[in-house]
């Protein structure tokens, strides 16, 4: 017995960094010179108005105008988390805050750069610690950029603005496969308004090695972001994209509603990542789905810390045999929060499986809710799946839920559901501050401890910031 | 130099909705450098007396006053009392699910220390302790206690007193579950501790919760206690825990062992 213990400095190191922060720290807000002047409401007009702006294609507008019409015939869903709050009257549907998307820092204006300075992009542009970066400011793209090796293997990442007007025939292919407008209330309106987003296509064969990033950012109060993301993975690639968000805390809320439509084709592999951190006035609802083709493999990788309530359900639909989808997620409701996620998983094809872990944190009388379906389809034999849930209730008064639903229309199949909420046990307090670690401390440690196995799928830098943001919200937790 | 002073504690158990008395006037002192072997029947009380002693919220102290060095224990939180040079190796050490043993003993260290030890240092430090405890390097790496046996546990329990550097040492029923070897093992870890304690001039005091005198022969007591009901019925030395195991608690209890 000669070998040291290996106790990783990285980890250490990850221990000591997270120290004492306070409050929401993304809740400034810049001074909002393009969204005062913005109009409130949706109707036919705001619509045209987008779509005449990008300039865009016929066809588009005609999608757009045919999804107005199904959101307004939408009801609101009955289920999940309570929406009767939103006003769409007062909602901004479009504010453009420039007129140039720029392909260097230096050149974005000020106020804008400044922001994204305290999140701490060019930092890791800087650091090479990503492949590409594209960052959204209100409804708009204003920044993106790729590495060059990567442009040469034909790697495309663009805002999707961009990727309508240079890519219109993968456009036309794709665009609404995934999530047709009328999938719901809230993917009928992203069709209607959507601006900005990414759109990323990785050629056959080659593998992205290192994750390309999206930000985020709402600055308007009342603002509604709608970007659109699609992403085609063609045969035997790999991309790892990663997305964060933050927005000012204002008074009145703000709605965020995503469509993210992805397509991995034939072996490949694609993983996407969300550091979900919206202030807690903004409604999160997006729609994230994804078409798995023959020995594709989709995972999503979901962590929801902010926003005031998010509907969230990553889906993967597998439509060639040995087709694989996985969902990791991890939520934290606080006070006033309410995060209802989970996953759909479709099995369609036969030998295919699929993996859902949704670990949850709720405490000061938080909300979640784990709501899950997983359907096997006829012929879909041979196919696994299995969920596990894990709530962490930190207090008596927070509350957690779990909804899973199974719909299997096929004999041979490998299903496994586990549920289980812990409450954060006196003991295991009382274990760790026997160790001399403060209450606070010990509670931030089981916390993480709790989240370790979805932190542990994140890059490291990821994982420190998914630490750092729960680290914030479990600030005060005791005491 | 250390002393604990317990003097007349009564300690109450809360349950859901009652509560019931466990400690009815608890009297020991413990002098630095001094080790009292515990001894009683099961529900005598006596993890009742090691959970309060380190400040379970489960167990309420009724009255009764608890002094280390003069200062008064009761009015510490779990984690001032553990600063403060108090240790508890648990009878049921606790799971803390995805978080590394390696990271929890040098967050522990650096709380009690005051300070947090330089890396290479402390890995040398982990890495001597454990050689000597045998255990294997991997457990710094693995979950608190999770999908540990029975004796990792308790192995580990010491391992965090050797590297927490306790005035007042409290092991509950530490060798309950060891094989031979681990016995001896766990007895030699208490044994270097409290001899590098003494020659540091800080001789730890250790108080031994046990059912069975074999440890006893590995780590010699200055003093035995029996513990009934709640109370110490009668203190004396080595000899009173050879008695205990001849005859059993009869003479104290009343009641005679059913056959
Ligand atoms: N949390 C609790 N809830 C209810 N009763 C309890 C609780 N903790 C202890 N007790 C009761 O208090 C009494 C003393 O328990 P304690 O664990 O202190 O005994 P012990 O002397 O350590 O026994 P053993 O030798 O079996 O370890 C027992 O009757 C036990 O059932
Ligand atoms: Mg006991």
């Amino acid at each position: 017995m000669t070998a040291a213990p290996e106790l990783s400095e990285a980890r250490l190191a990850q221990a000591e960094t997270i120290d004492a922060l306070s409050t929401y720290q993304f809740g400034w807000s810049d001074s909002d010179a393009a969204g005062t002047t913005a109009k409130r409401g949706l109707d036919e007009d705001v619509v045209r108005g987008i779509s005449h702006l990008k300039n865009e294609p016929e066809w588009m507008l005609e999608r757009r105008l045919k999804a107005l019409k199904l959101f307004e015939r939408q009801p609101l869903p009955t289920w999940g988390a309570d929406l009767s709050e939103i006003d769409f009257d007062n909602i901004k549907y479009f504010v453009r805050s420039t007129e140039q998307k720029v392909t260097s820092w230096e050149d974005l204006p000020d106020d804008i750069k400044y922001t994204y300075d305290r999140i701490g992009i060019p930092e890791a542009e800087k650091q090479q610690m990503i492949a590409g970066v594209s960052a959204q400011y209100e409804s708009e793209v204003v920044y993106n950029s790729i590495r060059e090796d990567l442009a040469q293997q034909g790697v495309v990442f663009l805002d999707t603005d961009s990727g309508l007007k240079e890519y219109p025939d993968l456009f036309e292919e794709y665009f609404g496969s995934v999530i047709p407008a009328g999938d719901n209330k809230f993917s009928a309106l992203n069709t209607a308004v959507w601006s900005g987003g990414s759109f990323v296509y990785v050629p056959k064969g080659v593998h992205v090695k290192i994750p390309l990033q999206a930000y985020f950012r709402i600055n308007t109060e009342n603002m509604g972001q709608f970007e659109r993301t699609l992403i085609i993975v063609d045969e035997d690639a790999y991309v790892h994209y990663v997305e964060g968000c933050t927005a000012p805390v204002y008074r009145s809320d703000s709605l965020h509603s995503a469509v993210v439509e992805i397509i991995v084709k034939k072996g490949a592999r694609c993983r996407y990542t969300t550091i979900q951190n919206w202030s807690t006035n903004v409604y999160n609802l997006v729609t994230k789905r994804t078409k798995a083709e023959e020995g594709a493999t989709m995972e999503w990788v979901d962590g929801n810390i902010g926003a005031k309530v998010t509907m969230k359900y990553p889906s993967v639909w597998m439509m060639g045999e040995h087709a694989k989808g996985s969902v990791l997620s991890v939520a934290f409701a606080g006070k006033g929060q309410h995060q209802d996620t989970g996953s759909k998983m479709l099995h369609l094809a036969p030998h295919t499986s699929s993996e859902i872990i949704s670990k949850s944190i709720s405490r000061e009388g938080g909300r979640s809710s784990y709501r899950g379906l997983v359907q096997v389809n006829p012929g879909a034999h041979h196919s696994r799946s299995t969920v596990k849930c894990d709530a962490l209730l930190v207090d008596t008064k927070s509350r957690s839920d779990t909804y899973p639903y199974v719909d299997i229309r096929e004999d041979d199949v490998t299903m496994g559901h586990e549920a289980t909420v812990s409450k954060s046990s006196d003991d295991q307090l009382y274990y760790l501050m026997s160790g001399g670690l403060t209450e606070e401390e010990a509670m931030a440690m089981i916390v993480r401890g709790f989240i370790e196995p979805i932190a542990k799928e994140l890059p490291m830098e990821y994982a420190l910031e998914l630490n750092r943001l729960i680290e914030m919200q479990m600030e005060g937790a005791v005491g | 130099m250390a002393k604990l002073e317990i003097s007349d504690l009564h300690v109450s158990v809360i349950t859901e909705d009652t509560s019931k008395e466990i400690l009815c006037g608890v009297n020991l002192t413990i002098d630095a450098g001094e080790t009292h072997a515990i001894m009683g029947p099961n529900g005598s009380g006596k993890s009742t007396l090691a959970y309060s002693l380190a400040g379970h919220p489960k167990y309420r102290v009724t009255s009764g006053t608890v002094l280390l060095d003069g200062a008064d224990v009761l009015s510490m939180t779990v984690d001032q009392r553990a600063r403060a040079g108090l240790f508890l190796a648990m009878q049921y050490p606790v799971e803390i699910p995805g978080v590394t043993t390696s990271n929890f003993l040098r967050t522990a260290a650096t709380a009690v220390r005051g300070q947090a030890p330089g890396v290479r240092q402390w890995l040398k430090e982990v890495k001597d302790e454990m050689e000597s405890l045998q255990m294997d390097p991997d457990f710094a790496q693995r979950s608190v206690n999770e999908g540990f046996s029975g004796g990792e546990k308790k192995r580990h329990e010491i391992l965090q007193m050797s590297l927490l550097k306790p005035k007042i040492a409290i092991l509950d029923e530490t060798d309950s579950g060891l094989d031979i070897d681990a016995l001896r093992v766990v007895s030699e870890g208490v044994n270097r501790y409290k001899a590098e304690s003494a020659a540091a001039g800080e001789a730890v005091g250790v108080l031994l919760i046990t059912h069975y005198t074999r440890i006893l022969r590995y780590i010699q007591p200055d003093f035995v206690h029996v513990f009934v009901a709640g109370q110490v019925a009668e203190s004396g030395g080595s000899e009173l825990a050879e008695e205990l195991e001849a005859d059993g608690y009869v003479r104290f209890t009343g009641q005679a062992v059913p056959a």
